[in-house]
């Protein structure tokens, strides 16, 4: 450790793109020994700033000292020399290889021209026992769960010396139990003085891991602060600039008749596996049942079976509003009413080539009432989609703008208002805010529980734990393709569920209907 | 703004630099280029006649230019141009056999609409394979084409001859005159011009039309660009990528019957070869359409550019004593061209745009 307390200073980052300037006058320092959040919404300047420090971008203006030392980092070869480590969001692993194989790709042999996989191994098993990681060198990454598979970048930066690691979003793919285990690992590599930074825009991780948090939001730098002094409702407010409500105000509501029913429901995968093992639940009018899970236990598969985009093994039964629908296409499912917010909304929301009008009407361009003797109707899309526009509060220029100009949240207000719009008797709402700024999250949740609100029976399938908590009236917990447990969210606790998601079931935990 | 005069100015640019290798050429063949370009305008456009031969020669590249711009905005590469037409020519040529004696009024309309038939079965096999067995389009249309060729010449040499040729002896390939009263009728006295040129101006309106008015076209587009979004919002991937292909076929089978009708010889008849009877237009309509942005309207003066280097390259041959290939070569340069303008195109917008000359729409900022 050297005499200084900061290993990384960046100082006065400036890094403009055309149109927008990404990161404007960024100071950021990291002690030894410290785990400092990067904190903001998409936008705010984040990745860009460590896409720099890592030498994946250059900066317009300012400097970056390393070890109190002036840096000149031109490339991610050239940060791995200087001992900074990345964990990349999507890891960078060869799944065919081994977790050895994969750590010695990218580096020297000790042995060139042959390999030294032996010694790779031993010193994966060094770092792994040093650090709690748990990693056998021999075993094929693709037999490894997704937490395992995050330990393996881990090793790999730790093999290169990371002194400085940069872990974008490292959470996003783990259930509430890996994510403490990360979170001890973390926690032991800081106090043997290593830096880390920490990007992340969840607030409960932030402010149970921080040492430290920079809020950046448009490209500056909002404030740092520490988790004593300040709460969660301080960071959202700083990141989006105004007051947020962080869980959503959620009246009592009367159920009605069941709008949704699925019995013995079970659906293969794309491998042939059982995605969805005999699956039955009801949705009612007037309620928001959430799925909660974690990624790849069947939700997306029991997601596009209701949507009618995957056809389940025969004997199972979907019926919407007490008609059978099993052997229908996705057009007669919405026609009885239907509404389908899909999960990668780039890819099955809202076509990115096509403006925000024609997206506005992408369901019901054929309907009477966007056609006049078979033309479409281009003044009343327009009428619609710019009372759509100011409805949902989309920000765009124009409602002839590009859909991929847009940013991630104001697509997502795009599909919202396209399927509200439509009063939905059964809205089907996937991951709806992931990836969303937490102010036009805030947005969509309230949107949904209007619509409630309003007689929709609305299945909410979501990774965020605290999204379907917050929202759903019921919980029902997916693991390994089956529902181990309905819940009232009245009453669940964030631990209960967390174990549910894991395959843990309690004797004593309460399943209803 | 400056996009669209750049989108515009770039392909005519690249069609300039090819002209002027033609006109390299020309030089290595001991010819004046400066009379080369003259003869080739002269033979385009040096008269009413030629004018209307230019025009002539451009409508089969219209129609199937049309048709090819429905195919790939649906994303459905249409190589099968060739066994379109062809399709269509049999069909309207087998009509006109059966029913010689209708009157002109119905005649006339119903060999288009038989040749719009078999273009549009032509199309529908090779897409309602890609839509429900996954079959790759590109070789299916390809294959269909030799296919085509082949059954084309089994018919021309054995059931559909003309009785005369086997009278005779000489076994040309062709089908005996069909009736007058299936003949494209003159438009203007004189000239070759006939009512097929403003049917496949007719025919690319209404393939912008469809694609851009009509919720057919909605539904074609939405599957060009996202199967996967269209799938989500209720459209059938399936139907719409064999309609696309039904569609774009129907309007080279019309290319078909026009060849045949529009004739002097007012018959069907073949060389033996894939281009003997079509010419090539189901290949060089592909590149009219490309040539024209993929957008039906502006594949009309994109065919005629290809339309009058057909007419002009017959002039430039006559008038400078150079050779036949010259031309095919001249075409084949300005096609090399044009396409690797796209390239050049997206590349000068980029560099454009990085100046601070465009808006950030053209180009989007990966942040976070």
């Amino acid at each position: 450790m050297g005499p200084e307390t900061n290993i990384l200073e960046m100082r006065g980052i400036t890094k403009a793109f055309p149109g927008v300037i990404a990161n404007e006058g960024i100071d950021l320092d990291v002690r030894y020994g410290e785990v400092h959040t990067l904190l903001g919404e998409n936008g705010a300047g984040k990745s860009t700033l460590v896409k720099i420090l890592f030498g994946l971008y250059q900066a317009d203006e300012g400097s970056i000292l390393l070890r109190g030392e002036p840096i000149a980092v031109g490339s991610p070869s050239e940060a791995i020399a200087s001992k900074i480590g990345m964990i990349h969001q999507h890891f960078m692993l060869v799944p065919t290889l081994t977790v050895a194989e994969n750590v010695a790709l990218g580096t020297a042999s000790t042995r060139r021209p042959f390999t030294d996989l032996d010694v790779v191994s031993r010193r994966v098993s060094e770092i792994s026992e040093e650090h709690g990681l748990a990693v056998d060198p021999s075993v094929e990454v693709r037999r490894l769960a997704v937490g395992e598979r995050q330990r393996v970048e881990i090793i790999k930066a730790l093999y290169r010396d990371a002194e400085l690691l940069v872990l974008d979003e490292p959470t996003a793919v783990l259930t509430p139990g890996e994510v403490d285990d990360l979170f001890v690992i973390l926690r032991r590599m800081a106090d043997a003085g290593r830096g880390l930074i920490f990007i992340s825009h969840k607030l409960r991780e932030v402010m149970s891991l921080s040492d430290r948090i920079t809020i950046l939001r448009n490209g500056k730098v909002v404030g740092t602060t520490t988790p004593d002094e300040t709460s969660r409702e301080e960071l959202a407010q700083m990141m989006v600039g105004r007051a947020v409500r962080l869980t959503p105000e959620k009246p009592d509501m009367d159920v009605g008749p069941a709008r949704l029913e699925v019995e013995s429901l079970t659906i293969h995968g794309d491998r042939e596996t059982v995605a969805v093992n005999d699956i039955s639940f009801e949705v009612r009018s007037g309620e928001i049942l959430g799925i909660a899970g974690v990624s790849g236990n069947g939700q997306r598969e029991l997601a596009e079976a209701i949507a009618g985009l995957r056809v389940g093994e025969p004997g199972g039964s979907i019926r919407l509003d007490g008609v059978e629908v099993t052997d229908k296409d996705t057009r007669s499912r919405r026609d009885r009413g239907l509404g389908f917010i899909p999960e990668e909304r780039m890819r099955d929301g809202a076509i990115a080539e096509f403006t925000v009008s024609e997206n506005m009407v992408l369901v019901d361009h054929a309907s009477r009432q966007f056609t006049s003797r078979g033309m479409l109707a281009f003044d009343a899309i327009r009428r619609h989609s710019r009372k759509l526009v100011d409805d949902f509060a989309v920000k765009t220029p124009g409602i002839e703008t590009p859909t991929s100009s847009l940013s991630g949240g104001n697509i997502q207000k795009v599909i919202l208002a396209r399927e509200l719009s439509a009063s939905p008797t059964v809205l089907l709402a996937c991951q709806p805010t992931r990836g969303v700024d937490i102010g036009a999250a805030e947005y969509i949740h309230t949107r949904l529980i209007e619509q409630r609100n309003l007689g929709t029976a609305t299945i909410l399938i979501s990774e965020d734990l605290d999204e379907v908590m917050g929202l759903a009236d019921r919980i029902a917990v997916m693991y390994e393709g089956e529902i181990v447990a309905v819940l009232p969210a009245e009453g669940a606790t964030r631990e209960g569920i967390g174990l549910l998601m894991a395959g843990v079931v309690e004797p004593t935990a309460q399943t209803v209907g | 703004m400056l996009k669209a005069v750049l989108g515009a100015l770039v392909p005519l640019l690249a069609a300039v630099v090819a002209f002027a290798f033609g006109a390299i050429m020309l030089l290595a063949l001991g010819a004046s280029p400066l009379e080369g370009l003259n003869a080739m305008l002269d033979g385009a456009f040096g008269s009413g006649s030629r004018l209307a031969a230019t025009a002539v020669k451009a409508t089969p590249l219209i129609l199937v230019g049309a048709g090819i711009t429905i195919a790939f905005r649906t994303s459905v590469i249409n190589i099968g141009g060739e066994s379109q037409i062809i399709a269509g020519a049999l069909l309207s040529t087998v009509v006109a056999l059966t029913l010689p004696d209708l009157p002109a009024f119905i005649l006339v309309p119903l060999v288009l609409l038989a040749g719009a038939a078999g273009g549009a079965v032509l199309g529908a096999i090779p897409g309602a394979l890609k839509a429900y067995a996954s079959v790759n389009e590109i070789l299916s249309t390809i294959m269909l084409n030799l296919v085509m060729v082949q059954f084309m010449n089994f018919l021309l040499r054995g059931p559909l001859i003309d009785p005369f040729e086997l009278e005779a002896g000489t076994r040309i390939p062709q089908t005996q005159r069909l009736s007058d009263n299936a003949a494209l009728p003159t438009l203007i006295d004189g000239t070759r011009l006939h009512i097929g040129v403003p049917v496949a101006i007719i025919a690319a309106v209404a393939a912008y039309l469809i694609l851009w008015r009509t919720p057919t076209g909605f539904r074609l587009r939405a599957v060009g660009h996202s199967p996967e979004a269209a799938r989500a919002a209720g459209i059938s991937v399936k139907r719409n990528v064999t309609l696309a292909m039904a569609l774009s076929g129907s309007l080279a089978g019309i290319a078909g019957s026009i060849l045949v009708f529009g004739s002097e010889g007012q018959r069907m008849v073949t060389d033996g070869s894939a281009a003997g009877f079509t010419g090539s237009a189901g290949f060089n309509g592909i590149v009219a359409a490309l040539f024209g942005g993929l957008h039906p309207l502006w594949t009309i003066p994109s065919a005629m550019l290809f339309g009058a280097l057909l007419t002009g390259a017959t002039q430039l041959q006559r008038v400078l004593q150079v050779p036949a290939a010259l031309a095919v070569a001249l075409n084949g340069i300005v096609v090399i061209f044009v396409i690797s303008s796209t390239p050049v195109r997206g590349w000068l917008q980029r560099s454009l745009a990085d100046s601070g000359l465009f808006s950030r729409s053209s180009n989007r900022v990966e942040a976070d």
